[in-house]
């Protein structure tokens, strides 16, 4: 029996966890490596490591802080700005280049000539030329062109558009406006449930549903009422080459969102393609035999269908947007990136404001797939 | 069994053999640089014989900023930071050419010298206390007095900072500026929207674009871009002064040698002036008695050796690129016509002094 042994060299089972220990500890060597090299730099140079400079006052200024902000404010408080500069630039941005990538996206399947011409021209020029330049070029030769304060364009009563930004009405921090708010989204809530409970009613019941539809249009008037006149609307005012009161949003804001939304559609134009050519020949006809009409046809039958495959890569391209947003530094956009920099600048601390960043960025992202993962899971076919 | 009791034993030897390559490499990668480090610290390895044994010095500039470094109409880097550069070249290798110019923005510049991507800076840098602390820093005497202005259009009518309020401000990031111009609203109550770009060029194409009614920075940039704008008649920079910006050449913190050889370049220049000794009468000196001049330029004494420089490194930077005065002219006085003011040399009610060469 001893001599019919495997020599260990050979058993696969060894030969199994010794590569792992060899491939473990090179990983720990160069880990261990480019530690110590960052511990003896910071040796040589005389600087130490530590995050307590956070708590120093930051005296530089943020222009429009979407919160409270001042020169004598604390660090952290400045990097809380950036935060939530990138978070609003994000989330608005994913939302905006979702229904633009749907459109196009479906607009390039179209059988109208020149709608698909339009959006092969469209994904075919953005998706093609680097970011960064793209939105130099919002910048510099759209949202700064716009005209100059002196003479701006006026949308309405309700607001100004310069190359200043656009000043649009916002609501007043009164009592008023949080109830009000907070009535909108009940009724929102109502709409949603209205709706589900027509679609209940037609589908399963063979009923026509119309008192539904009534009882949600009267919530939908409702909501509109209370949105106009329920909140305590602060309408921009031109003076004296100055535009007090409502909301600003800057160019700088504007272009990011914008440059950002309408690149990241392109992909998400190519991935809803995608998503609906892998839906068979035999849906397309089977809806169509029964009498769908092409709205319907792709509302109830291939899109829910198309989801199953465009979910995953829709995912990298929200992880993509939420990346590129540290862009914003390039056009003065004060994003979570572009005031760590000026932190790090200001206090020489580079190491640990780009730890910050890195976890910043890493936290935002893994939210955001969790989040795309949760929702595949919920579209995939359900094994019954 | 036995199979099992023969591989687990290997697995474990095996597993022991690792640990102890793992920290026999630690420990030689840890004995390894502390040696660097000791060897750093001491006289023996500075920057300045790595870059002696190299052959040129690397040198980080700004690069888009006439007046201290830019490309000229040649494709050579020209401007006052710039000649620095070739005065330490000069002064190490007989060459002014023997500079390799990095542009490095306002917010790499520290972290390339304390990485050691460049040998030193000399990017119009204002020295102050954090950064001559905390960030790891030390400053060359100051080659340029400077302080913050503004510049806005002419038909603005803004005269003073309370006309900027509630406006947007045009600003470098990660430059004192941008502080300054903080402490100086804050202090009076203004309240106002900095616009802050990473680049020099984005800053003035927006400030030309009318994004803002003011760009702030110091005075001599401003001065020098002015010229380069659209219509530099239509702007002018406004006599308000919101700070002291002084700028010099910076190294990093912990290299004593190296620093003291950039130092002592920086007081050979302005020594040179006030000695009157210039690029044009230098070869008159060669057989002058003054003691003084003799052991400026080399002739007598070993001032130069004894901190690793040639004797005659004074005598080379006057050679090569002129005195502090003639560096200034050409750069500075003669393009933008910007009176020499404090850089003048203290004999002339300025404030450039160098300690004895002695």
């Amino acid at each position: 029996m001893e001599e019919d042994k495997i020599p260990f060299w050979r058993d696969s089972r060894v030969l199994k966890i010794v590569g792992q220990v060899v491939v473990l500890l090179i990983v720990l060597t160069i880990f261990f490596f480019l530690g110590s090299n960052l511990v003896n730099n910071f040796r040589r140079l005389g600087l130490t490591f530590g995050f307590d400079f956070l708590s120093r006052p930051a005296s530089f200024g943020i222009a429009n802080p979407p919160i409270a902000y001042n020169s004598s404010d604390l660090y952290t408080k400045a990097i809380l700005v950036g935060l939530i500069n990138s978070l609003r630039v994000m989330f608005f941005g994913i939302i905006i280049a979702l229904f633009l990538g749907i459109i196009v996206g479906i607009s390039r399947l179209s059988s109208n000539w020149l709608l698909r011409q339009l959006a092969t021209i469209y994904v075919e020029t953005l998706r093609n030329t680097p970011l960064l330049l793209q939105l130099f070029f919002w910048y510099f030769a759209v949202f700064l062109k716009l005209p100059r304060i002196d003479k701006p364009i006026i949308l309405g009563r309700w607001g100004f558009l310069t190359n200043r930004g656009l000043d649009i009405p916002w609501f007043g921090d009164a009592r008023q406006t949080w109830l009000g708010l907070g009535i909108i989204i009940f009724s929102l809530i109502l709409i949603v449930m209205l709706w589900r409970r027509r679609i209940y009613v037609i589908e399963q019941k063979g009923e026509s549903g119309q008192i539904w539809l009534w009882l949600l249009v009267a919530v939908a008037i409702a909501t509109v009422v209370i949105f106009c006149f329920g909140l305590d609307w602060d309408i921009p005012q031109l003076n004296n080459n100055n535009i007090a009161g409502g909301l600003n949003l800057s160019p700088e804001f504007a272009t990011l969102l914008f440059g950002l939304s309408v690149y990241t559609a392109a992909f998400i134009a190519e991935v809803v393609r995608a998503g609906i050519q892998s839906v068979g020949k035999g849906q397309w006809e089977a809806a169509r035999a029964l009498g769908l009409k092409s709205g319907a046809l792709m509302q109830l039958v291939i899109f829910p269908q198309a989801l199953r495959v465009m979910i995953p890569p829709l995912t990298s391209e929200f992880l993509n947007l939420a990346k590129n947003s540290s862009l914003a530094i390039a056009i003065g956009y004060n994003d979570i990136y572009a005031i760590s920099n000026t932190v790090a600048n200001q206090t020489g601390r580079s190491i640990e404001m780009l730890l910050i960043v890195i976890t910043t960025y890493l936290t935002i992202n893994l939210i955001i797939s969790t989040g795309m993962n949760w929702l595949n899971r919920s579209v995939q076919l359900k094994q019954r | 069994m036995s199979i099992k009791t023969f591989s687990q034993k290997q697995w474990s030897s095996l597993l022991v053999a690792g640990i102890i390559f793992a920290s026999l490499n630690g420990c030689g990668n840890g004995g390894d640089s502390t040696t660097n480090n000791a060897v750093n610290n001491s006289e023996t390895s500075s920057l300045l014989d790595t870059i002696k044994s190299r052959g040129n010095v690397i040198c980080g500039v700004n690069g888009q900023l006439p007046g201290f470094s830019f490309v000229d109409e040649n494709g050579e880097y020209s401007g006052m930071d710039a000649e620095f550069c070739r005065a330490v070249a000069s002064a190490l290798f007989d060459d002014p050419a023997k500079v390799e110019f990095r542009e490095l923005s306002a917010q790499e510049r520290f972290t390339a010298v304390q990485s050691g991507e460049v040998d030193l800076v000399s990017r119009n840098t204002t020295w102050t206390i954090s950064r001559d602390t905390s960030v790891g820093m030390e400053f060359a005497p100051t080659i340029f007095y400077d302080g913050q202005g503004i510049m806005v259009r002419k038909d603005s009518d803004i005269k003073d900072l309370a006309g900027l309020a509630n406006q947007s401000i045009c600003v470098l990031a990660g430059t004192t500026n941008e502080q300054n111009l903080a402490d100086r609203m804050r202090k009076q109550g203004i309240n106002y929207q900095p616009v802050v770009f990473e680049d020099v060029d984005a800053v003035y194409a927006a400030y030309d674009q009318r994004r803002c009614v003011a760009v702030t920075s110091d005075r001599s940039q401003l001065t020098a871009r002015r010229a380069i704008l659209a219509n530099p008649d239509e702007h002018e920079v406004s006599s308000l002064v919101l700070s002291k910006e002084p700028l010099g050449p910076m190294v990093a913190n912990g290299d004593a040698k190296w620093f003291d050889a950039v130092k002592w370049i920086t007081f050979a220049l302005i020594q040179a002036e006030e000695l009157e000794i210039n690029s044009q009468n230098i070869s008159s000196f060669e057989k002058t008695e003054d003691p003084q001049i003799r052991r400026f330029l080399g002739q007598e004494g070993n001032l130069g050796e004894d901190m690793g420089l040639p004797n005659d490194f004074a005598a080379r930077i006057v050679k090569h690129v002129g005195n502090y005065g003639e560096i200034y002219d050409r750069n500075i006085g003669q393009p933008f016509g910007l009176e020499r003011g404090p850089n003048e040399l203290w004999t002339k009610g300025g404030l450039l002094y160098s300690p004895p060469f002695r």
